[in-house]
């Protein structure tokens, strides 16, 4: 008979679970869920090597373990800290935890341009959820918001470096889905960002990953750029018989229209499988697929909030305030139009633009 | 395109033999100072992914690392840089003034070159030779305990080796 | 005058050469651990020397040393940390540019010890000119068969590289050095596992300062018993101290850990007085991350005893009234300097080298320079002093490596004992443009707490 292995008991909030030898504490708290799991923007379960970054994760160690239960003295990263046997972790229940969380999301956010209203990723950005439930009302950053030179990834993937938090996922994920990485983290401290150094375009078969791993709107994906709200749409699963990867993904309908193709998440936000690039921005058409049925979506989501139940188109707005026409992309201003220079970038711009923003000498 | 010399490619060969077999990415940082002295003091693209193919790495694996250290100059600099360390201990001695002399004399900024390509001026921060401050680094060199006097003999100093070595 | 194992023969003329560093008794301790001491005993005596590290943590090296696993056919390596980058610190320069083989003596008995045959000083870039020096004394080491294969005749083989970095101050912080000897960035490690598990290319691997490598030359020559009876508690043994600021004499200069702080400011035979005649107002006395004293607190412990240059008497009374040891880099700001504007060239070095790996260091440091600019050049709010507490608070103890505490300290002490210098900023904008708060109340006795009874 096999020996039983022998699990560890950790506690997490007051709630014991059973883990194998090996578990980081954010796993053991995964394990009980909800509000129990720290937040983890940097942490990808499915990428050697990524986690401990972010410090949004951080919980504190009341003891160690049964047979060393002293407290450890500073809080610790949980995505990459293993529990031990009698290990008591507090996360939500400790008041260190939720003020240095509080400190955590500050310093994510002063520098991040909070464009969310133009930004692809609103709806699905996890930097919105972590500010939604961490962050405080108002900054206190008084400072213009550190910009980047701008750099053209290719035809598939868009890069707002302003919005990037340095998780280094989409560093591993080149890393550890494709057999040449171009693009890396250059620089360092502040201004440190991703970027391919000479201007190359991603465009590895696997590359497209990095949009679903990017836990902010730095990698959006350039096919669905200012499409649609993500919120509009009505996700579905499907799946295809792809030479090159899983085939299953999540097809994002408005009307019965595809209008982005992405995997299929879980409840943490993290890619169930890879899909390859084909997959991902060149079948959107409901003809390529075998409809599997609707995504679950989680009901705090604000995806659901669309109570988008079926196929039928919803009421456009759009056409009655532009005089009928229908606009199939919502674009730029600056990449259809010439009007207000369009040298000035308006996420430079701190807060609204104004007229004085325009005619300023440069 | 440049390439290094016999001479250097053997020196780069010694570097990467100290390494086990398989490891010689740790040759990278040593491999970049030999290429930066060697190609005009500066790191240009096609230095860089030379280095790569002779450490048999990708080019992003150079640049990310030629990017994070202060050393490397990633744009073309003067045939002399000043870099003036400007951190506390050189603060309260006077790290300053000697900075504003230095660019009132060049007629530059910091982080500009002159005209005629001489001089570029940098700041850096602390050198380790806070009881020698205030400080420059000047090649490979240190000049320590500045005065504007000392400034003017260095710049002297650089335009004399510059006319002899042309 | 005070004991000198390190610098004792510095300045005797050529000791940068073999020959005369071997005359003047260099490299006995080799043959001494070599032909009667095994690996195992030469760990002992740095066990029993209490010597610790020496690079700014303090943490006993014995104990390090014995930490190191020694797995069946994988290889260890030693790798000498000479990233010495700690504003305020230059005494490893100083012993490497004089005195060179001490190093390359301590280093031969370090790996003997840890049983590494390739050894690493990993130096920082700017100090170019010393990798030559360093590797003529390696060169004469190897020709005089104290390096090489057979290392007299015991069977055991080493060879010393020197490699430079870049410019990158956390490259001194333990597992980014080691990252940059791989070739990558200098992103600090995630702990565990910590290099003694899995180090340089994966490999058990022991990282030690520059001066830690030295003081084991001394210990093995008077054993490691003499060397815990110099010093006192478990400041054993000789520290280098490197003095800079306002001082008459600024150097490197090697004590016993008995002295008082005050002897060392102000006698001839250190740092000879505060220059120009001033008075003494503040001092950071043992690199910039420590924290900052006002001259009353310098000199005087929070009990009314005499400070003295120990790791335990510095850091008496904690950060409330104390400061540290750390890497023995000796600040000292006379009447006329700013603290404010000392406070934001450090925090400006911090932001500088920030890795940028973990968002508070990444994005508080660079919020931390740019208040202090505010405050400095007239621009401050009464706000902004509690909002740079509250900064360097979460700052503090919430990153990966110890690059978030050491910004973070500075900023904290410079506010804790100097707030009202940065009020008199915030208040006078105008006035600070011109001239400085001056000595105000900075040297003034403090009164006595009295002490609880035990």
């Amino acid at each position: 008979m096999a020996e039983e292995k022998k699990l560890f008991k950790v506690t997490i909030d007051n709630i014991t679970v059973e883990v194998e030898p090996g578990t980081s504490i954010l796993n053991a708290a995964r394990m009980i869920g909800g509000e129990v799991a720290p937040p983890a923007m940097c942490y990808y379960s499915k990428l050697k090597g990524s986690g401990g970054k972010c410090r949004t994760c951080l919980v504190e160690v009341a003891a160690g373990s049964t047979a060393d239960p002293r407290p450890m003295p500073k809080l610790v990263a949980s995505c990459r800290t293993n529990v031990m046997d009698g290990m008591i972790v507090k996360n939500i229940t400790s008041e260190r935890v939720q003020d240095a969380r509080k400190g955590v999301v500050e310093m994510l956010l002063i520098n991040h341009p909070l464009d969310c209203p133009v930004c692809d990723q609103a709806g699905e950005c996890h930097l919105q959820d972590l500010s939604y439930e961490h962050g405080a009302e108002g900054t206190r950053y008084e400072f213009p918001r550190r910009t980047f030179e701008k750099h053209n990834l290719g035809p598939y993937i868009q890069l707002h470096m302003t919005r990037c938090i340095l998780c280094y996922r989409c560093v591993f994920t080149a890393d550890q889905l494709t057999n040449k990485r171009v693009h890396g983290v250059l620089d360092r401290g502040d201004h440190a960002e991703i970027a391919t150094y000479i201007e190359k375009a991603l465009d590895n078969d696997f590359i497209g990953n990095v949009i679903d791993v990017c836990p902010v709107g730095a990698l959006t994906d350039k096919t669905f750029r200012f499409k649609n709200r993500v919120w509009f749409l009505k996700p579905e699963d499907a799946h295809r018989d792809c030479p090159k990867c899983s085939g299953k993904v999540t097809l994002w309908y408005r009307g019965d229209e595809v209008f982005r193709v992405t995997g299929r998440k879980d409840e943490w936000g993290e890619l169930h499988d890879w899909i390859c690039n084909d997959c991902r921005f060149e079948k959107k058409k409901t003809s390529d697929w075998v409809i599997d049925g609707p995504t679950k979506v989680s009901r705090h989501s604000v995806i659901s909030a669309n109570h988008y139940v079926d196929t039928v188109k919803p009421h456009e707005a759009l056409p009655e305030v532009m005089g009928g026409r229908n606009p199939r992309l919502l674009m730029d201003i600056h990449d259809v139009s010439e009007v207000n220079k369009p040298n000035i970038d308006l996420s430079k711009i701190p807060g609204p633009a104004h007229s004085n923003d325009f005619k300023k000498k440069d | 395109m440049a390439q290094f010399s016999d001479e250097k490619l053997k020196k780069v060969n010694e570097i990467i033999a100290r390494y086990p077999a398989g490891k010689q990415k740790s040759a990278l940082i040593p491999v970049l100072h030999v290429a930066q002295e060697e190609f005009g003091g500066w790191l240009s693209s096609e230095t860089m992914d030379y280095v790569a193919s002779l450490l048999k790495l990708e080019p992003i694996e150079v640049y990310e690392v030629a990017t994070f250290y202060s050393m490397y100059n990633l744009k073309p600099v003067g045939k002399y840089v000043f870099e003036v360390c400007q951190t506390g201990p050189c603060m309260i001695n006077g790290s300053d003034e000697i900075i504003e002399y230095i660019k009132d004399k060049l007629g530059i900024k910091v982080g500009e070159t002159t005209a005629d390509g001489l001089f570029t001026l940098k700041t850096v921060e602390c050198l380790g030779a806070c009881g020698y401050a205030p400080m420059m680094q000047l090649g490979k060199h240190y000049r320590e305990h500045l005065t504007k006097e000392k400034i003017d003999a260095i710049i002297n100093e650089c335009e004399r080796n510059a006319v002899t070595n042309n | 005058m005070g004991r000198k194992l390190l610098l004792e023969k510095a300045h005797v003329p050529g000791i940068r050469n073999y020959d005369v560093y071997r005359r003047e008794g260099g490299y006995r301790s080799v043959e001494k651990a070599f032909k009667t001491m095994s690996p195992d005993q030469v760990t002992e005596e740095v066990k029993k020397s209490g010597l610790r590290g020496r690079g700014g943590a303090g943490f006993p090296a014995g104990m390090k040393w014995s930490f190191l696993a020694k797995p069946e056919g994988v290889p260890r390596y030693l790798v000498c940390n000479a990233d010495e980058s700690e504003p305020g610190t230059f005494k490893d320069r100083y012993l490497m540019e004089f005195i060179p083989h001490l190093l390359i003596e301590g280093l031969i008995v370090s790996s003997y010890a840890l049983g590494s045959n390739k050894t690493f000083i990993y130096i920082r870039g700017e100090y170019a000119w010393i990798v030559d020096i360093l590797e003529q004394a390696i060169a004469e080491a190897k020709n005089n068969g104290f390096l090489g294969k057979n290392i007299l005749g015991t069977g055991f083989d080493l060879d010393i590289y020197v490699q430079r970095g870049a410019g990158a101050y956390i490259c001194g912080e333990e597992t980014a050095l080691l990252e940059s000897l791989e070739g990558k960035r200098g992103n600090p490690r995630i702990k565990p596992p910590f290099p003694a598990v899995k180090g340089l290319w994966d490999c058990p691997t022991v990282v030690n300062n520059v001066e830690t490598i030295a003081a084991v030359v001394p210990i093995i020559n008077i054993t490691g018993e003499e060397y815990a009876k110099i010093g006192v508690g478990k400041s054993t043994g000789t520290k280098l101290i490197s003095a800079c600021g306002n001082i008459n004499k600024p150097g490197v200069y090697e004590i016993d850990m008995t002295i008082s702080v005050e002897e060392f400011i102000y006698s001839d035979e250190y740092c000879g007085g505060i220059a120009h005649g001033k008075r003494l107002k503040a001092c950071i006395p043992g690199g910039s991350s420590v924290p900052i004293l006002p001259a009353n607190l310098l000199l005087k412990t929070a009990k009314g005893e005499n400070r003295m240059m120990n790791y335990e008497s510095l850091s008496d009374g904690g950060f409330a009234t104390g400061t540290m040891m750390g890497s023995g880099g000796f600040i000292v700001l006379d009447e006329d300097q700013c603290v404010v504007r000392n406070t934001l060239t450090l925090a400006r070095f911090y932001r500088h080298e920030s890795c940028g790996q973990c968002s508070p260091c990444r994005e508080g440091t660079g919020w931390m320079e740019k208040i202090l600019k505010n405050i400095e050049y007239g621009k401050g709010k009464k706000s902004d002093i509690d909002l740079l507490w509250d900064i360097q608070r979460k700052i503090e103890g919430n990153t990966i490596c110890p690059l978030g505490d050491a910004a973070a300290w500075p900023v904290a002490a410079a506010i804790r004992h100097f707030r009202d210098e940065f009020e008199w900023h915030v208040q006078y904008p105008n006035a600070a443009q011109n001239r400085n708060y001056g000595l105000a109340h900075y040297a003034d006795p403090l009164p006595v707490a009295s002490a609880p009874k035990a």
